[in-house]
Protein backbone atom coordinates (compact mmCIF):
# COMPACT_ATOMS: atom_id res chain seq x y z
CA UNK A 1 0.00 0.00 0.00
CA UNK A 2 3.03 2.55 0.89
CA UNK A 3 3.96 1.45 -2.06
CA UNK A 4 1.77 2.94 -4.04
CA UNK A 5 1.27 6.16 -1.81
CA UNK A 6 4.89 6.40 -2.70
CA UNK A 7 3.74 7.15 -6.26
CA UNK A 8 0.98 8.83 -5.60
CA UNK A 9 3.06 11.62 -3.78
CA UNK A 10 5.50 11.92 -6.98
CA UNK A 11 2.32 12.10 -9.03
CA UNK A 12 1.63 14.85 -7.12
CA UNK A 13 5.03 16.26 -7.18
CA UNK A 14 5.13 15.94 -10.88
CA UNK A 15 1.82 17.78 -11.37
CA UNK A 16 3.36 21.14 -11.60
CA UNK A 17 5.05 20.53 -14.42
CA UNK A 18 1.77 18.63 -15.72
CA UNK A 19 0.45 21.91 -15.19
CA UNK A 20 3.08 23.88 -17.01
CA UNK A 21 2.84 21.24 -20.16
CA UNK A 22 -0.73 21.98 -19.62
CA UNK A 23 0.34 25.88 -20.89
CA UNK A 24 2.54 25.07 -23.33
CA UNK A 25 0.76 22.22 -24.85
CA UNK A 26 -2.97 22.73 -24.24
CA UNK A 27 -3.04 26.89 -24.13
CA UNK A 28 0.19 27.97 -27.00
CA UNK A 29 0.39 24.47 -28.70
CA UNK A 30 3.93 24.64 -28.27
CA UNK A 31 5.56 21.30 -28.19
CA UNK A 32 7.95 22.40 -25.10
CA UNK A 33 11.04 20.32 -24.72
CA UNK A 34 12.92 23.03 -22.54
CA UNK A 35 11.12 20.59 -19.94
CA UNK A 36 13.80 18.25 -19.50
CA UNK A 37 16.27 20.48 -18.51
CA UNK A 38 14.72 23.01 -16.50
CA UNK A 39 12.99 20.55 -14.16
CA UNK A 40 16.81 19.36 -13.11
CA UNK A 41 17.61 22.63 -13.10
CA UNK A 42 14.97 23.11 -10.71
CA UNK A 43 16.19 20.17 -8.57
CA UNK A 44 19.87 21.17 -9.25
CA UNK A 45 19.22 24.90 -7.41
CA UNK A 46 17.38 22.94 -4.46
CA UNK A 47 20.27 21.05 -4.14
CA UNK A 48 23.07 23.76 -3.95
CA UNK A 49 20.83 25.58 -2.05
CA UNK A 50 19.67 23.33 0.91
CA UNK A 51 23.31 21.75 1.05
CA UNK A 52 24.01 25.47 1.77
CA UNK A 53 21.34 25.82 4.37
CA UNK A 54 19.24 27.64 2.75
CA UNK A 55 15.52 27.89 3.91
CA UNK A 56 12.96 25.82 2.21
CA UNK A 57 10.80 28.48 1.19
CA UNK A 58 13.68 30.95 0.39
CA UNK A 59 14.56 28.67 -2.43
CA UNK A 60 11.10 28.75 -4.08
CA UNK A 61 11.49 31.88 -5.79
CA UNK A 62 15.29 31.24 -6.97
CA UNK A 63 13.76 27.82 -8.32
CA UNK A 64 10.81 29.64 -10.40
CA UNK A 65 13.35 32.08 -11.67
CA UNK A 66 15.68 29.75 -12.84
CA UNK A 67 12.85 27.72 -14.47
CA UNK A 68 11.57 30.86 -16.04
CA UNK A 69 14.87 32.09 -17.42
CA UNK A 70 15.15 29.00 -19.11
CA UNK A 71 11.41 29.29 -20.27
CA UNK A 72 12.43 32.93 -21.53
CA UNK A 73 15.40 31.63 -23.26
CA UNK A 74 13.51 29.03 -25.34
CA UNK A 75 10.91 31.80 -26.02
CA UNK A 76 13.20 34.19 -27.22
CA UNK A 77 14.78 32.06 -29.81
CA UNK A 78 11.63 30.92 -31.07
CA UNK A 79 10.22 33.94 -31.61
CA UNK A 80 13.02 36.34 -32.46
CA UNK A 81 15.07 34.33 -34.09
CA UNK A 82 12.19 32.58 -35.58
CA UNK A 83 13.50 29.02 -34.78
CA UNK A 84 10.59 26.27 -34.70
CA UNK A 85 9.46 25.75 -30.99
CA UNK A 86 10.84 22.27 -30.99
CA UNK A 87 14.05 22.87 -32.03
CA UNK A 88 14.18 26.60 -29.74
CA UNK A 89 13.28 23.63 -26.76
CA UNK A 90 15.82 21.14 -27.74
CA UNK A 91 18.95 23.60 -27.99
CA UNK A 92 18.22 25.24 -24.42
CA UNK A 93 17.62 21.70 -22.73
CA UNK A 94 20.76 20.77 -24.29
CA UNK A 95 22.82 23.84 -23.06
CA UNK A 96 21.10 23.76 -20.00
CA UNK A 97 22.75 19.79 -19.05
CA UNK A 98 26.25 21.63 -19.38
CA UNK A 99 24.86 24.41 -17.35
CA UNK A 100 23.18 21.69 -14.12
CA UNK A 101 26.10 19.75 -14.42
CA UNK A 102 28.44 22.82 -14.13
CA UNK A 103 26.38 24.09 -11.06
CA UNK A 104 25.94 20.98 -9.22
CA UNK A 105 29.71 19.65 -9.60
CA UNK A 106 29.27 16.26 -10.12
CA UNK A 107 26.51 13.60 -11.14
CA UNK A 108 24.38 13.03 -8.03
CA UNK A 109 24.30 15.31 -4.93
CA UNK A 110 22.52 13.15 -1.92
CA UNK A 111 20.29 15.46 0.30
CA UNK A 112 19.73 13.04 3.52
CA UNK A 113 21.30 15.16 6.15
CA UNK A 114 19.86 18.07 5.52
CA UNK A 115 16.20 19.14 6.37
CA UNK A 116 13.47 19.25 3.61
CA UNK A 117 9.77 20.89 3.00
CA UNK A 118 8.64 16.91 3.71
CA UNK A 119 10.30 16.74 6.79
CA UNK A 120 10.34 20.32 8.28
CA UNK A 121 6.57 20.05 8.98
CA UNK A 122 4.61 17.67 10.62
CA UNK A 123 0.90 16.73 10.24
CA UNK A 124 0.78 13.50 10.65
CA UNK A 125 3.15 11.13 12.34
CA UNK A 126 3.39 8.66 9.93
CA UNK A 127 6.14 9.85 7.65
CA UNK A 128 4.25 8.73 4.63
CA UNK A 129 0.69 10.19 5.20
CA UNK A 130 2.91 13.73 6.22
CA UNK A 131 4.40 13.77 2.95
CA UNK A 132 1.21 13.29 1.27
CA UNK A 133 -0.57 15.93 3.55
CA UNK A 134 2.33 18.31 2.51
CA UNK A 135 2.62 17.64 -1.27
CA UNK A 136 -0.88 17.88 -1.53
CA UNK A 137 -1.33 21.20 0.05
CA UNK A 138 1.65 22.64 -2.24
CA UNK A 139 -0.39 21.39 -5.23
CA UNK A 140 -2.88 23.05 -3.94
CA UNK A 141 -1.84 26.40 -3.59
CA UNK A 142 0.17 26.20 -6.88
CA UNK A 143 -3.49 25.08 -8.62
CA UNK A 144 -5.23 28.16 -7.30
CA UNK A 145 -2.84 30.39 -8.10
CA UNK A 146 -2.82 28.87 -11.61
CA UNK A 147 -6.14 29.01 -12.04
CA UNK A 148 -6.43 32.41 -11.21
CA UNK A 149 -3.71 33.79 -13.28
CA UNK A 150 -5.36 31.90 -16.38
CA UNK A 151 -8.94 33.61 -15.42
CA UNK A 152 -7.51 36.92 -14.95
CA UNK A 153 -7.28 39.90 -17.86
CA UNK A 154 -4.24 38.49 -18.89
CA UNK A 155 -4.92 35.04 -18.17
CA UNK A 156 -7.82 35.06 -21.20
CA UNK A 157 -5.25 36.82 -23.58
CA UNK A 158 -2.77 34.06 -22.98
CA UNK A 159 -5.37 31.38 -23.89
CA UNK A 160 -6.62 33.74 -26.75
CA UNK A 161 -2.77 33.59 -28.19
CA UNK A 162 -2.73 30.11 -28.50
CA UNK A 163 -5.96 29.80 -30.48
CA UNK A 164 -6.12 32.66 -33.11
CA UNK A 165 -2.97 34.79 -33.48
CA UNK A 166 -4.70 37.18 -35.76
CA UNK A 167 -7.59 38.01 -33.35
CA UNK A 168 -5.40 38.55 -30.76
CA UNK A 169 -3.05 41.12 -32.74
CA UNK A 170 -6.08 42.82 -33.70
CA UNK A 171 -7.03 43.33 -29.52
CA UNK A 172 -3.73 44.64 -28.89
CA UNK A 173 -1.65 41.62 -27.22
CA UNK A 174 1.85 41.48 -28.24
CA UNK A 175 1.46 37.35 -29.25
CA UNK A 176 5.37 37.35 -28.87
CA UNK A 177 5.54 38.75 -25.31
CA UNK A 178 2.80 36.35 -24.55
CA UNK A 179 4.55 33.14 -25.84
CA UNK A 180 7.73 34.08 -23.99
CA UNK A 181 5.51 34.45 -20.93
CA UNK A 182 4.11 31.56 -21.42
CA UNK A 183 6.98 29.74 -21.48
CA UNK A 184 8.47 31.03 -18.74
CA UNK A 185 5.66 30.53 -16.59
CA UNK A 186 5.20 26.41 -17.75
CA UNK A 187 9.24 26.47 -17.11
CA UNK A 188 9.07 27.76 -13.44
CA UNK A 189 6.44 25.34 -12.85
CA UNK A 190 8.42 22.56 -14.29
CA UNK A 191 11.35 23.86 -12.08
CA UNK A 192 9.12 23.56 -9.14
CA UNK A 193 8.53 19.97 -9.53
CA UNK A 194 12.44 19.40 -9.92
CA UNK A 195 12.57 21.08 -6.28
CA UNK A 196 9.61 19.12 -4.96
CA UNK A 197 11.24 15.99 -6.23
CA UNK A 198 14.70 16.33 -5.18
CA UNK A 199 13.44 16.81 -1.46
CA UNK A 200 11.24 14.03 -1.89
CA UNK A 201 13.54 11.82 -2.72
CA UNK A 202 16.47 12.86 -1.04
CA UNK A 203 18.68 13.55 -4.35
CA UNK A 204 19.31 15.57 -7.22
CA UNK A 205 20.69 13.24 -9.83
CA UNK A 206 21.97 15.32 -13.38
CA UNK A 207 20.23 12.93 -14.90
CA UNK A 208 16.74 12.69 -13.18
CA UNK A 209 15.46 14.90 -16.38
CA UNK A 210 16.30 12.76 -19.27
CA UNK A 211 12.25 12.23 -20.75
CA UNK A 212 10.64 13.62 -17.83
CA UNK A 213 8.52 15.86 -20.69
CA UNK A 214 7.07 12.27 -21.82
CA UNK A 215 5.35 12.09 -18.15
CA UNK A 216 4.19 15.79 -18.61
CA UNK A 217 2.82 15.28 -21.46
CA UNK A 218 1.30 11.94 -20.41
CA UNK A 219 -0.47 13.34 -17.85
CA UNK A 220 -1.89 16.25 -20.11
CA UNK A 221 -3.10 13.42 -22.69
CA UNK A 222 -4.97 11.90 -19.65
CA UNK A 223 -5.87 14.95 -18.61
CA UNK A 224 -7.60 15.52 -21.71
CA UNK A 225 -9.43 12.50 -21.99
CA UNK A 226 -10.75 13.13 -18.58
CA UNK A 227 -11.86 16.65 -19.90
CA UNK A 228 -13.76 14.68 -22.89
CA UNK A 229 -15.00 12.19 -20.83
CA UNK A 230 -16.64 14.28 -18.05
CA UNK A 231 -17.26 16.94 -20.44
CA UNK A 232 -15.79 20.00 -18.41
CA UNK A 233 -15.12 23.29 -19.79
CA UNK A 234 -13.79 25.34 -16.72
CA UNK A 235 -10.54 26.34 -16.27
CA UNK A 236 -10.07 24.98 -13.12
CA UNK A 237 -11.63 21.32 -13.92
CA UNK A 238 -9.29 21.41 -16.18
CA UNK A 239 -5.82 21.94 -14.17
CA UNK A 240 -7.48 19.25 -11.87
CA UNK A 241 -7.60 16.45 -14.49
CA UNK A 242 -3.64 17.11 -15.66
CA UNK A 243 -3.08 16.45 -11.55
CA UNK A 244 -5.43 13.51 -11.42
CA UNK A 245 -3.56 12.44 -14.75
CA UNK A 246 0.03 13.08 -12.90
CA UNK A 247 -1.07 10.59 -10.49
CA UNK A 248 -2.57 8.10 -12.38
CA UNK A 249 0.39 7.86 -14.47
CA UNK A 250 2.40 7.43 -11.69
CA UNK A 251 0.54 4.58 -10.67
CA UNK A 252 0.25 2.81 -13.76
CA UNK A 253 4.39 2.97 -13.72
CA UNK A 254 4.34 1.85 -10.25
CA UNK A 255 1.97 -1.24 -10.68
CA UNK A 256 4.43 -2.45 -13.54
CA UNK A 257 7.28 -2.31 -11.32
CA UNK A 258 5.31 -3.78 -8.67
CA UNK A 259 4.33 -6.76 -11.62
CA UNK A 260 8.37 -7.31 -11.58
CA UNK A 261 8.47 -5.58 -14.75
CA UNK A 262 12.74 -5.08 -14.98
CA UNK A 263 13.35 -1.48 -13.70
CA UNK A 264 15.74 -0.57 -16.70
CA UNK A 265 12.36 -0.87 -19.53
CA UNK A 266 10.47 1.53 -17.22
CA UNK A 267 11.23 4.24 -19.87
CA UNK A 268 10.14 1.74 -22.28
CA UNK A 269 6.95 0.94 -20.34
CA UNK A 270 6.18 4.99 -20.17
CA UNK A 271 6.24 5.15 -23.76
CA UNK A 272 4.26 2.68 -24.60
CA UNK A 273 1.58 3.65 -21.85
CA UNK A 274 1.74 7.38 -23.35
CA UNK A 275 1.35 5.87 -26.81
CA UNK A 276 -1.75 3.64 -25.40
CA UNK A 277 -2.71 7.13 -24.21
CA UNK A 278 -3.11 8.68 -27.19
CA UNK A 279 -4.41 5.52 -29.37
CA UNK A 280 -7.52 4.58 -27.17
CA UNK A 281 -9.90 7.46 -27.63
CA UNK A 282 -9.04 7.34 -31.08
CA UNK A 283 -10.03 4.05 -31.48
CA UNK A 284 -13.40 4.73 -29.78
CA UNK A 285 -14.55 7.45 -32.41
CA UNK A 286 -13.35 5.32 -35.11
CA UNK A 287 -15.66 2.50 -33.87
CA UNK B 1 -8.33 60.41 -39.53
CA UNK B 2 -6.89 57.98 -42.20
CA UNK B 3 -4.28 59.23 -44.74
CA UNK B 4 -2.62 56.71 -46.90
CA UNK B 5 0.36 57.80 -49.46
CA UNK B 6 1.72 56.60 -52.05
CA UNK B 7 1.11 53.21 -50.99
CA UNK B 8 2.78 50.03 -52.79
CA UNK B 9 3.05 46.69 -51.45
CA UNK B 10 5.29 43.90 -53.06
CA UNK B 11 4.70 40.32 -52.19
CA UNK B 12 7.64 37.77 -52.95
CA UNK B 13 9.94 39.97 -53.95
CA UNK B 14 12.26 39.04 -56.29
CA UNK B 15 10.77 35.97 -56.80
CA UNK B 16 8.91 34.44 -59.41
CA UNK B 17 5.74 34.70 -57.57
CA UNK B 18 6.18 38.55 -57.20
CA UNK B 19 3.10 40.48 -56.60
CA UNK B 20 2.50 43.97 -57.14
CA UNK B 21 -0.77 43.67 -55.09
CA UNK B 22 -0.99 47.52 -54.11
CA UNK B 23 0.34 50.24 -57.03
CA UNK B 24 1.16 53.90 -55.38
CA UNK B 25 -2.51 54.24 -53.59
CA UNK B 26 -3.30 57.09 -52.07
CA UNK B 27 -6.41 58.06 -50.05
CA UNK B 28 -7.55 59.95 -47.39
CA UNK B 29 -10.72 59.32 -45.60
CA UNK B 30 -11.77 61.93 -43.07
CA UNK B 31 -13.09 61.45 -40.02
CA UNK B 32 -16.91 59.83 -39.45
CA UNK B 33 -16.49 58.52 -43.34
CA UNK B 34 -18.06 55.25 -43.92
CA UNK B 35 -15.98 54.03 -47.22
CA UNK B 36 -17.26 51.48 -49.31
CA UNK B 37 -14.70 48.90 -51.65
CA UNK B 38 -15.51 47.34 -54.16
CA UNK B 39 -13.36 45.24 -56.73
CA UNK B 40 -12.91 42.06 -58.83
CA UNK B 41 -11.01 39.06 -56.73
CA UNK B 42 -7.40 39.56 -56.15
CA UNK B 43 -7.45 43.56 -56.84
CA UNK B 44 -5.81 44.19 -53.59
CA UNK B 45 -9.07 45.19 -50.93
CA UNK B 46 -7.52 43.09 -48.11
CA UNK B 47 -4.50 44.19 -48.64
CA UNK B 48 -5.66 47.66 -48.23
CA UNK B 49 -6.81 46.81 -44.86
CA UNK B 50 -3.92 44.42 -43.91
CA UNK B 51 -1.46 47.71 -44.82
CA UNK B 52 -3.84 50.04 -42.41
CA UNK B 53 -4.58 47.72 -39.99
CA UNK B 54 -0.60 46.87 -39.25
CA UNK B 55 -1.11 43.38 -40.25
CA UNK B 56 0.74 43.74 -43.35
CA UNK B 57 3.65 46.11 -43.82
CA UNK B 58 3.68 48.33 -47.00
CA UNK B 59 6.68 47.99 -49.31
CA UNK B 60 6.30 52.11 -50.32
CA UNK B 61 4.57 54.59 -48.81
CA UNK B 62 3.26 56.05 -45.33
CA UNK B 63 0.12 55.02 -43.50
CA UNK B 64 -0.56 57.96 -41.00
CA UNK B 65 -3.01 57.79 -38.40
CA UNK B 66 -4.79 60.66 -36.79
CA UNK B 67 -2.11 62.88 -37.71
CA UNK B 68 0.40 59.81 -36.64
CA UNK B 69 2.45 57.97 -38.85
CA UNK B 70 2.08 54.37 -38.42
CA UNK B 71 4.15 52.84 -40.87
CA UNK B 72 5.92 50.64 -39.08
CA UNK B 73 3.64 50.36 -35.88
CA UNK B 74 2.83 46.69 -35.32
CA UNK B 75 -0.55 45.81 -35.93
CA UNK B 76 -1.38 45.30 -31.75
CA UNK B 77 -0.34 48.65 -31.05
CA UNK B 78 -2.80 50.11 -33.67
CA UNK B 79 -5.44 48.24 -32.43
CA UNK B 80 -5.93 51.78 -30.22
CA UNK B 81 -7.71 53.26 -32.81
CA UNK B 82 -8.67 50.37 -35.16
CA UNK B 83 -11.02 47.31 -34.71
CA UNK B 84 -11.54 44.81 -37.28
CA UNK B 85 -13.85 42.20 -38.75
CA UNK B 86 -12.26 40.15 -40.78
CA UNK B 87 -12.85 38.53 -44.25
CA UNK B 88 -12.79 34.79 -42.95
CA UNK B 89 -15.40 34.60 -39.83
CA UNK B 90 -12.50 32.50 -37.82
CA UNK B 91 -9.82 34.77 -37.71
CA UNK B 92 -11.53 36.94 -35.56
CA UNK B 93 -12.39 35.02 -32.54
CA UNK B 94 -11.12 32.64 -30.27
CA UNK B 95 -12.30 28.88 -30.93
CA UNK B 96 -11.62 27.52 -27.47
CA UNK B 97 -12.66 30.39 -25.45
CA UNK B 98 -16.11 30.78 -24.20
CA UNK B 99 -18.77 33.87 -25.57
CA UNK B 100 -18.28 36.23 -22.40
CA UNK B 101 -13.95 35.51 -22.70
CA UNK B 102 -14.35 36.12 -26.29
CA UNK B 103 -15.77 39.81 -24.78
CA UNK B 104 -14.02 40.54 -21.98
CA UNK B 105 -10.41 40.45 -24.50
CA UNK B 106 -12.28 42.56 -27.04
CA UNK B 107 -13.72 44.96 -24.03
CA UNK B 108 -9.94 45.37 -22.65
CA UNK B 109 -8.51 45.45 -26.78
CA UNK B 110 -7.02 49.16 -26.05
CA UNK B 111 -6.01 48.53 -22.58
CA UNK B 112 -3.52 46.67 -20.53
CA UNK B 113 -4.39 42.94 -20.22
CA UNK B 114 -3.61 43.11 -16.23
CA UNK B 115 -3.88 40.45 -13.59
CA UNK B 116 -7.44 41.07 -12.36
CA UNK B 117 -10.74 38.93 -13.04
CA UNK B 118 -12.73 40.81 -15.40
CA UNK B 119 -15.46 39.29 -16.12
CA UNK B 120 -17.96 39.51 -13.32
CA UNK B 121 -21.74 39.61 -13.48
CA UNK B 122 -21.55 42.97 -14.02
CA UNK B 123 -19.50 42.35 -17.59
CA UNK B 124 -21.67 39.24 -18.00
CA UNK B 125 -25.27 41.69 -17.87
CA UNK B 126 -23.04 44.16 -20.13
CA UNK B 127 -22.30 41.22 -22.89
CA UNK B 128 -25.81 39.42 -22.39
CA UNK B 129 -27.51 43.22 -23.05
CA UNK B 130 -24.93 43.64 -26.46
CA UNK B 131 -25.56 40.48 -27.52
CA UNK B 132 -29.53 40.39 -27.43
CA UNK B 133 -29.70 43.06 -30.05
CA UNK B 134 -29.12 40.26 -32.45
CA UNK B 135 -31.81 38.58 -31.61
CA UNK B 136 -30.17 35.08 -32.31
CA UNK B 137 -30.52 33.45 -29.25
CA UNK B 138 -26.49 33.44 -28.32
CA UNK B 139 -26.81 35.76 -25.41
CA UNK B 140 -27.75 32.73 -23.17
CA UNK B 141 -24.78 30.77 -24.32
CA UNK B 142 -22.58 33.20 -22.72
CA UNK B 143 -20.09 29.99 -21.63
CA UNK B 144 -20.39 28.28 -24.45
CA UNK B 145 -17.37 27.97 -26.05
CA UNK B 146 -17.17 30.03 -29.64
CA UNK B 147 -15.78 26.91 -31.95
CA UNK B 148 -18.91 25.66 -31.31
CA UNK B 149 -20.95 28.32 -32.97
CA UNK B 150 -21.73 28.37 -37.17
CA UNK B 151 -19.34 31.13 -38.87
CA UNK B 152 -22.25 33.62 -39.54
CA UNK B 153 -22.56 33.68 -35.46
CA UNK B 154 -19.20 34.47 -35.14
CA UNK B 155 -18.70 36.84 -37.59
CA UNK B 156 -22.26 38.35 -36.04
CA UNK B 157 -20.39 38.19 -32.23
CA UNK B 158 -16.76 39.60 -34.32
CA UNK B 159 -18.56 42.76 -34.96
CA UNK B 160 -20.90 43.64 -31.68
CA UNK B 161 -17.08 42.68 -29.97
CA UNK B 162 -15.57 45.51 -31.90
CA UNK B 163 -17.29 48.33 -30.03
CA UNK B 164 -16.80 46.87 -26.97
CA UNK B 165 -13.72 49.14 -25.90
CA UNK B 166 -12.86 52.79 -27.14
CA UNK B 167 -13.30 52.66 -31.48
CA UNK B 168 -12.63 55.00 -34.20
CA UNK B 169 -11.93 53.11 -37.02
CA UNK B 170 -13.70 50.15 -38.10
CA UNK B 171 -12.62 48.23 -40.77
CA UNK B 172 -15.14 45.66 -42.12
CA UNK B 173 -13.96 42.95 -44.58
CA UNK B 174 -16.63 40.94 -46.62
CA UNK B 175 -18.83 40.55 -42.84
CA UNK B 176 -21.46 39.30 -44.94
CA UNK B 177 -19.44 36.58 -46.99
CA UNK B 178 -20.32 33.79 -45.10
CA UNK B 179 -23.77 34.56 -44.40
CA UNK B 180 -27.24 33.49 -44.92
CA UNK B 181 -29.23 36.56 -46.81
CA UNK B 182 -31.21 37.28 -43.48
CA UNK B 183 -28.26 37.09 -41.38
CA UNK B 184 -25.88 39.26 -43.64
CA UNK B 185 -29.17 41.84 -43.92
CA UNK B 186 -29.45 41.84 -39.92
CA UNK B 187 -25.21 42.56 -39.69
CA UNK B 188 -24.90 45.31 -42.18
CA UNK B 189 -27.52 46.82 -40.28
CA UNK B 190 -26.09 46.73 -36.86
CA UNK B 191 -23.00 47.89 -38.32
CA UNK B 192 -24.47 50.65 -40.19
CA UNK B 193 -25.85 51.45 -37.07
CA UNK B 194 -23.00 50.72 -34.74
CA UNK B 195 -20.97 53.48 -37.38
CA UNK B 196 -23.71 56.15 -36.63
CA UNK B 197 -23.98 55.45 -33.21
CA UNK B 198 -20.28 55.58 -32.06
CA UNK B 199 -19.61 58.21 -35.39
CA UNK B 200 -17.30 55.60 -36.43
CA UNK B 201 -14.66 55.89 -39.52
CA UNK B 202 -15.51 53.18 -41.50
CA UNK B 203 -14.41 51.02 -44.58
CA UNK B 204 -16.74 47.86 -45.90
CA UNK B 205 -15.46 45.61 -48.49
CA UNK B 206 -18.25 43.99 -50.29
CA UNK B 207 -19.06 42.35 -53.72
CA UNK B 208 -22.71 42.89 -53.48
CA UNK B 209 -23.22 45.96 -55.03
CA UNK B 210 -26.54 46.10 -53.66
CA UNK B 211 -24.61 46.21 -50.46
CA UNK B 212 -22.78 49.20 -51.91
CA UNK B 213 -25.59 51.04 -52.99
CA UNK B 214 -27.07 51.16 -50.36
CA UNK B 215 -24.68 51.79 -47.58
CA UNK B 216 -21.75 54.08 -47.14
CA UNK B 217 -20.90 58.00 -47.62
CA UNK B 218 -17.98 57.13 -50.45
CA UNK B 219 -17.69 54.35 -52.67
CA UNK B 220 -14.29 53.58 -54.13
CA UNK B 221 -13.86 50.68 -56.73
CA UNK B 222 -10.45 49.03 -56.79
CA UNK B 223 -8.49 47.26 -59.97
CA UNK B 224 -5.33 45.59 -60.23
CA UNK B 225 -4.04 47.34 -57.05
CA UNK B 226 -5.32 50.80 -58.14
CA UNK B 227 -8.23 52.80 -56.95
CA UNK B 228 -9.73 53.11 -59.81
CA UNK B 229 -13.17 54.92 -59.39
CA UNK B 230 -13.73 57.11 -55.89
CA UNK B 231 -17.31 58.42 -55.38
CA UNK B 232 -17.49 61.01 -53.06
CA UNK B 233 -21.35 61.45 -51.18
CA UNK B 234 -23.57 63.23 -53.73
CA UNK B 235 -21.91 61.38 -56.35
CA UNK B 236 -22.62 58.48 -54.50
CA UNK B 237 -26.29 58.97 -53.62
CA UNK B 238 -27.30 59.46 -57.71
CA UNK B 239 -25.46 56.18 -58.28
CA UNK B 240 -28.16 53.66 -59.16
CA UNK B 241 -27.35 49.91 -59.45
CA UNK B 242 -27.68 49.37 -62.78
CA UNK B 243 -24.98 51.84 -63.62
CA UNK B 244 -22.50 50.13 -61.23
CA UNK B 245 -23.31 46.85 -62.76
CA UNK B 246 -22.04 48.37 -66.16
CA UNK B 247 -19.17 48.84 -64.12
CA UNK B 248 -18.00 44.90 -64.28
CA UNK B 249 -19.28 44.05 -67.98
N1 LIG C 1 0.42 37.02 -48.10
C1 LIG C 1 0.46 37.09 -49.45
N2 LIG C 1 1.48 36.54 -50.13
C2 LIG C 1 1.54 36.60 -51.45
N3 LIG C 1 0.62 37.20 -52.23
C3 LIG C 1 -0.44 37.76 -51.63
C4 LIG C 1 -0.58 37.73 -50.19
N4 LIG C 1 -1.72 38.38 -49.87
C5 LIG C 1 -2.27 38.78 -51.03
N5 LIG C 1 -1.51 38.42 -52.09
C6 LIG C 1 -1.78 38.72 -53.50
O1 LIG C 1 -2.09 40.10 -53.59
C7 LIG C 1 -3.16 40.30 -54.50
C8 LIG C 1 -4.28 41.04 -53.80
O2 LIG C 1 -4.88 40.20 -52.82
P1 LIG C 1 -6.04 40.65 -51.87
O3 LIG C 1 -6.24 39.58 -50.89
O4 LIG C 1 -5.75 42.00 -51.37
O5 LIG C 1 -7.27 40.72 -52.86
P2 LIG C 1 -8.80 41.08 -52.58
O6 LIG C 1 -9.12 42.27 -53.39
O7 LIG C 1 -9.05 41.14 -51.15
O8 LIG C 1 -9.53 39.82 -53.21
P3 LIG C 1 -10.85 39.02 -52.75
O9 LIG C 1 -12.00 39.77 -53.30
O10 LIG C 1 -10.70 37.69 -53.42
O11 LIG C 1 -10.82 38.92 -51.28
C9 LIG C 1 -3.55 38.92 -55.02
O12 LIG C 1 -2.93 38.73 -56.25
C10 LIG C 1 -2.98 37.97 -54.02
O13 LIG C 1 -2.62 36.76 -54.60
MG1 LIG D 1 -10.14 39.98 -49.75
Amino acid sequence: MEFYITALILGLCLSSMGLGIFITMKIFRIPDITTDGSYTLGAVVTAILLSNHWNMGAIIPVVLIAGAIAGILTGLIHTYIKIDALLSGILVMTALYSINLTLLGRSNVPLLDVSNLFSVFTVFSNSVYNSLAIGLLFIVVITLLVGYILRTDFGIAMRATGNSTSMTRALGINNNKMKIIGLAIANALTALSGYLVAQYQNFTDINMGIGIVITGLGSVLIGEALIKWWNITGIPGQLITVICGSILFQLVLAFTLSIGVDPNLLKLVTASFVLLIVIIPRLRTAS
Amino acid sequence: MIELQHISKRFNKGKVNEVLALQDVSLTIPEQEFVVVIGANGSGKTTLLNILSGAEYCTEGNVIISGTDVSRLPEYKRSKWIARVFQDPLKGTASDLSILDNFRLAAIRTTNKKLIIGVNEAFKKRVKDTISILGMGLENKLEQSMGTLSGGQRQALTLLMSVMDDTRILLLDEPTAALDPRSAALILQTADNLIKQYHLTAILITHNLKDANQYGTRLIQMGEGKIIRDLQKTDKAALTLPQMYEWFN
